[in-house]
């Protein structure tokens, strides 16, 4: 028998040299990095049963208020604006935080969780409108739907600025720590993640649910 | 202040769960007072309910799913007694409970026993065949656990304090409405479900981190033994559909707590819309759970062969096939909505189409036997009755993929026969040959052949006799769920259906013996070298048990079995007789995040249910604070010395070149 | 109920399709299985005649085949899927003798109802049809889903609140059979066992006269008793009052039923009636 397995280990079919030759584990900040990817995507899947869900009731209005009725561009706009200014303010931080700049790092991270907090107060001030309008979302499935979509990402971003200023907090403890600086990188991917889907939000909910 | 909750919550006037809970709580009291008593309390704290060792885990992952499978079977045989009896009667349990009883019988099965197994297994084995030292997020893993572990608490807790969801597995809505049911038990139902759920997306995420971004130098993804593949398919399926199950059930939340109309009868609300959301999950879940049954079985096959896995590349491509079609056939489980031929038809043909990989895989076990040494040890026992049972549910569940053919059989017994012939003959078999396999890994001892094999022959009989009644009363148009009948040829196919469950019952009760027997006769039983099966993958290149860094120096891959190869190697060129030279090994500590959570997890989901917000905030604060606290830790490893390391591994080389040397000779 | 037994065309032709699909897999299925025994038993380790191959895995003849096997049978029962759906559509009429009978169906917390609206009688739980004519069931739900199935005349179909579903079957032969619901719908469920008569095409117009001379009416009043949670046992019939009952349950005009009525005390408190309701 040993005869014969010995050949086997010498005539591997699939051993392939050079480029294909795998080097073994990735560092740390990869390892970490990829696995925030892939909670990303799951969470973009969980968005995507929401708006697959939105899509499916945006008709049923059960003889209320449709979308166009209620729905107010312009002050949708200038909260897209808010987000977008934060996710740039969030990009400054994560500069700040490679050159190992406190100052700047905490100045960025200020800015952008004020233009987080600006956000969710338009959200907030839409809602409560709403709901005093006598649409608030028990008052039909396509706005069960729209409450939920929006009030979904609002509490990301919600979440999003409780981390935020976990990480403040954490560097000005403890400094740009190797562990932390993987923090940073993941909630750098997180509040981009964030004005990606609402990105996605802006357009079916609010433009695409205007025209219908 | 205590919400909805009450003392009329306790069912005192129902024997049935009062008896029940008494004896389980009599017992958990029992061997808690026993492991304070004995002075285990800080072993268990430090060594298991803390660690974040992949291998512990995954030993307390397959424990919990062991403690919920006898749970589940109690259920199970319940209502085969009562089917078997309430012919012309209400037989012995009413219909509220017996409506109890099939719904966490499902829930139990599926999301507490099936799932933990094989998310243990794969926990256990696949660092281990990777020849790494650990998952890529070992605390969030111990994290993982102790959320499932909780949503496995709520659903018991339902027992004592209020009922459980009475609208079967998959709570379909308008009937899980608030209007309809009212009670405390679909909000069990949802809130466990939640919780579990989290738990498992986390194991998700990093099992497919660990696979893709974690692997010992030269072990390519073609490289991988077969589990790992099957790891990283089943694992891409729980993060692409676990996301779908959590929206949907928080659709439902929100239906019954704040009167949305996601989907209610009234305000445009749409109960199709749940059917295709929850199954657009379900179909997937169902490849979740096969796909490392069908990893283990890979393995096994090819190890009690003598052989290489036959047509690894065919397997590779049938898994990610599997992997990917199954998520465009959801639709096959309302054919019966009335969607139109076209639709019906399409989502027919691509259910048959996954029949096609499947087919695949039984052929290549067929063809890894083929010119092998085959031996019948009882995992190997298990993949062989795998094999042959699995065929025919397949051969059912492609019946019920034809729309005409399904028009008669849905929602019958006929189905449930079919999913248990599928779920039990694939799912559990292949977490028993798993549990069996590489049980002296995790131990160091193996289990009792005897006893192994008296188990299976009762489990596979009884398998039988218990589900293939069910295939003819099914036939004779009797449908799932119902709590008595007046329908006298159905009587004797669910007597007999009963029998075999009694069948069943003594397979579990060989297990646990085995398990027993195997303990107190471990030093007999015990596995010196690592290797007790000749296996080809490098997690019998270590000692059983590993030593917590799972490799002293990570092993070098040149080929698939690995291990095989480095065997093989050792014999020709004496390689091993050259000390390593040993470094320093850093290694995560202990940590009690994943407990900590899990506590405030369930009061938070206890609270929620019972509409307690107070509670509900404090635990969201608990558990809050507790990632800050763990956030907040200056020293997240230690280390081991080499020459810790040194003396640990000598030991087991020395075991090792024995076994080499012997075999060598022969 | 056995459905290997059908009682008409619709019936007859899926148990057909059940059948010859059932073949066409245990061509491939039976020798597979005898395979494995065949394979298992004759490699053993113990069989010193076996040769003994330690690294043979890879035959691309074999793959050939053991790709094709499947795929072909796939095909092939494709091809009785597709034609099979597209003949056996629940909503494609059924041929039939005599005038068509249009029957509305309405499931209920936890009965049948059946309306002529035609005739301008109903029934509960009790089916009464004319042999060889072409039924043409339209059906909805009065509160949850349920589904309507009697296993020896063919197809079952769901039933929906605010949804009508369509289904078309015939009865060939005289006699009494059994349908029920198949889906799951609550306490009552396995009582939603109903009786169907099958008669002759001529006696069917006695039983319409004397079911039309009921004592009891269906109207929105009658049928809101009828919706609440019961188990009916007396299979009452009812004059129609007006024809347009079953479209007002279909659209919601009538609400869907009401759900438990919480009674036991023990029950009114633990579900927490005050604050869940």
């Amino acid at each position: 028998m040993a005869d014969q397995t010995m050949a086997y280990a010498d005539g591997d079919p699939h051993h392939v040299r050079g480029a294909l030759e795998h080097s073994g584990p990735a560092s740390k900040r990869i390892v970490t990095g990829y696995g925030f990817w892939i909670f990303i995507l799951s969470d973009m899947v969980m968005f995507s049963a929401f708006f697959a869900t939105y899509a499916v009731l945006l008709g049923q209005t059960a003889g209320g208020p449709r979308g166009g009725q209620l729905f107010d561009l312009p002050n949708v706009a200038i909260e897209t604006g808010f987000l977008l200014a934060s996710s740039f303010t969030c990009g400054l931080a994560t500069i700040a935080a490679d050159a190992r700049n406190k100052f700047w790092f905490q100045i960025a991270m200020t800015v952008t969780c004020l233009l987080g907090l600006a956000f969710l107060t338009i959200e907030g001030r839409e809602f409560a409108s709403l709901v005093a309008r006598g649409a608030g979302p028990t008052r039909s499935a396509f706005l069960s739907a729209f409450f939920t979509l929006v009030g979904c990402h609002g509490l990301h971003v919600s979440g999003g600025i409780l981390w935020l200023l976990t990480m403040m907090a954490q560097v000005f403890a403890k400094g740009f720590r190797a562990d932390i600086q993987r923090r940073i990188l993941c909630f750098a991917l997180f509040w981009h993640a964030l004005d990606i889907i609402w990105i996605a939000v802006f357009t079916v909910v609010y433009l695409l649910g205007s025209a219908a | 202040m205590l919400g909805k909750l009450n003392w009329s919550a306790i069912p005192i006037d129902q024997p049935i769960p009062m008896i029940t809970s008494a004896v389980v709580a009599l017992a958990i009291l029992g061997i808690l007072a026993w492991v304070v008593v004995k002075g285990h309390m800080p072993y268990l704290w430090e060594e298991w309910i803390t660690s974040v060792d992949h291998k512990r885990i995954g030993v307390m992952y397959i424990l919990l799913a062991a403690v919920m499978l006898l749970r589940g079977f109690a259920d199970a045989i319940m209502m085969r007694g009562q089917q078997a009896v309430a012919f012309h009667s209400q037989g012995y349990l009413p219909p509220e409970h017996f409506n109890q009883i099939f719904s966490a019988h499902g829930t139990i099965m599926i999301f507490f026993v099936a799932m933990p197994f094989v998310i243990g297994l794969m926990n256990l084995v696949v660092p281990l065949q990777l020849g790494v030292r650990d998952v890529a997020f070992p605390t969030l893993n111990s994290v993982g656990f102790w959320l499932t572990a909780t949503g496995a608490l709520l659903v018991n807790i339902s027992l004592v304090i209020g009922e459980f969801a009475r609208t079967g597995w998959l709570p379909y809505p308008p009937l899980s409405e608030l209007t309809y049911s009212p009670g405390v038990g679909v909000d069990y139902y949802l809130w466990s479900l939640e919780i579990s759920g989290v738990g498992t997306l986390v194991a998700g995420i990093n099992l497919v981190t660990t696979v893709l971004k974690l692997r010992t130098r030269g072990m390519t993804l073609l490289r991988m033994p077969m589990f790992c593949w099957t790891t990283l398919a089943s694992n891409l399926l729980i993060v692409a559909a676990f996301p779908i199950l959590t929206a949907t059930l928080a659709m439902l939340i929100l239906d019954r707590y704040f009167g949305f109309h996601f989907f209610t009868n009234e305000a445009g609300g749409n109960m199709m819309m749940f059917m295709n959301l929850i199954w657009a999950w379900g179909h997937p879940e169902v490849y979740i759970l096969i796909l490392p049954a069908f990893g283990v079985f890979s393995e096994v096959v090819s190890t009690f062969s003598g052989k290489p896995l036959f047509g690894y590349r065919s397997m590779v491509l049938a898994t990610m096939a599997i992997c990917v079609i199954s998520f465009m056939v959801w639709l096959h489980h309302f054919f019966t909505m009335g969607a139109g031929p076209d639709v019906n038809a399409i989502f027919g043909i691509a259910s048959m189409i996954i029949a096609v990989p499947t087919g695949v895989k039984i052929y290549n076990w067929l063809f890894t036997m083929y010119g092998g040494r085959v031996r019948f040890a009882t995992p190997m026992l298990w993949s062989i009755g795998f094999m042959v049972t699995f065929i025919i549910g397949g051969l059912t569940g492609v019946l019920v993929a034809v729309p005409p053919a399904d028009f008669l059989l849905h929602n019958s017994l006929f189905l449930v026969a079919h999913f248990h012939n599928v779920i039990i003959g694939g799912v559990l078999f292949g977490a028993f040959a798993g549990y069996t396999y590489w049980f002296p890994k995790a131990f160091g001892f193996r289990l009792h052949e005897g006893f192994g094999k008296a188990a299976f022959w009762f489990w596979l009989i009884g398998f039988y006799v218990a589900f293939m009644p069910l295939y003819a009363v099914g036939m004779l148009g009797m449908t799932r769920r119902m709590q008595h009948y007046d329908v006298p040829e159905w009587r004797p196919w669910l007597m007999l259906a009963a029998f075999g469950a009694v069948l069943i019952l003594i397979g579990i009760v060989f297990q646990i013996l085995q398990l027993v027997v195997s303990i107190r006769h471990r030093d007999e039983l015990c596995d010196r070298t690592g290797d007790p099966w000749h296996g080809r993958s490098l997690e019998w290149a270590t000692a059983s048990p590993p030593p917590v860094f799972n490799f002293a120096i990570p092993p070098d891959v040149r080929g698939e079995g690995a291990y095989w190869a480095m065997k093989t190697h050792a014999q020709r060129q004496d390689l091993e007789k050259h000390e390593p030279e040993y470094e320093d090994i850093e290694m995560p500590r202990n940590s009690p995040t994943g407990f900590v959570c899990a506590f405030f997890a369930t009061v938070m989901g206890f609270a929620l249910i019972w509409h307690i917000w107070w509670m509900v905030a404090a635990g969201l604060v608990g558990a809050f604070a507790t990632f800050v606290a763990f956030a907040w830790r200056d020293h997240d490893e230690y280390v081991i010395p080499a020459a810790e390391v040194a003396r640990i591994d000598r030991a087991n080389l020395a075991e090792r070149r024995a076994l080499l040397g012997a075999a060598g000779s022969s | 109920m056995n459905i290997l037994d059908p009682q008409g065309p619709i019936g007859a032709a899926d148990k057909t399709i059940l059948i010859d699909s059932v073949a066409i897999m245990l061509a491939i299925v039976l020798p597979t299985i005898a395979a494995i025994f065949a394979f298992a038993f004759w490699f053993r380790a113990s069989n010193t005649k076996a040769t003994y191959w330690p690294d043979w895995e890879y035959s691309g003849r074999i793959e050939l085949v053991v790709w094709s096997i499947p795929a072909l049978t796939v095909i092939l029962l494709g091809g009785v899927a597709w034609i099979g759906s597209h003949q056996l559509d629940p909503a494609t009429p059924v041929e039939g003798t005599g005038s068509p009978v249009r029957i509305q169906v309405v499931s209920l917390d936890w009965k049948w109802l059946f309306i002529y609206p035609d005739q301008r009688i109903a029934t509960v739980n009790t089916l009464t049809v004319p042999a060889g004519a072409s039924l043409r069931f339209e059906l909805t739900s009065g509160s949850v889903m349920n589904a309507f199935f009697i296993p020896q005349f063919g197809s079952m179909i769901y039933t929906m609140n605010g949804m009508v579903t369509r289904l078309h079957l015939r009865a060939d032969n005289e006699g009494y059979y059994q349908g029920l619901s198949s889906h799951f719908s609550g306490d009552g469920f396995p009582d939603m066992l109903f009786d169907v008569h099958v008669i002759s095409p001529l006696a069917f117009p006695d039983w319409v006269a004397k079911t039309a001379r009921s004592d009891l009416v269906l109207n929105a009043e009658s049928y809101g008793k009828l919706a609440l949670q019961t188990v009916e046992r007396d299979k009452p019939t009812y004059r129609l009052d007006d024809p347009r009952l079953f479209d007002a349950i279909a659209t919601q005009m009538i609400l869907p039923g009401p759900g438990p009525k919480i009674t036991s005390e023990a029950a009114q408190s633990y579900i927490g009636a005050s604050d869940a309701r």
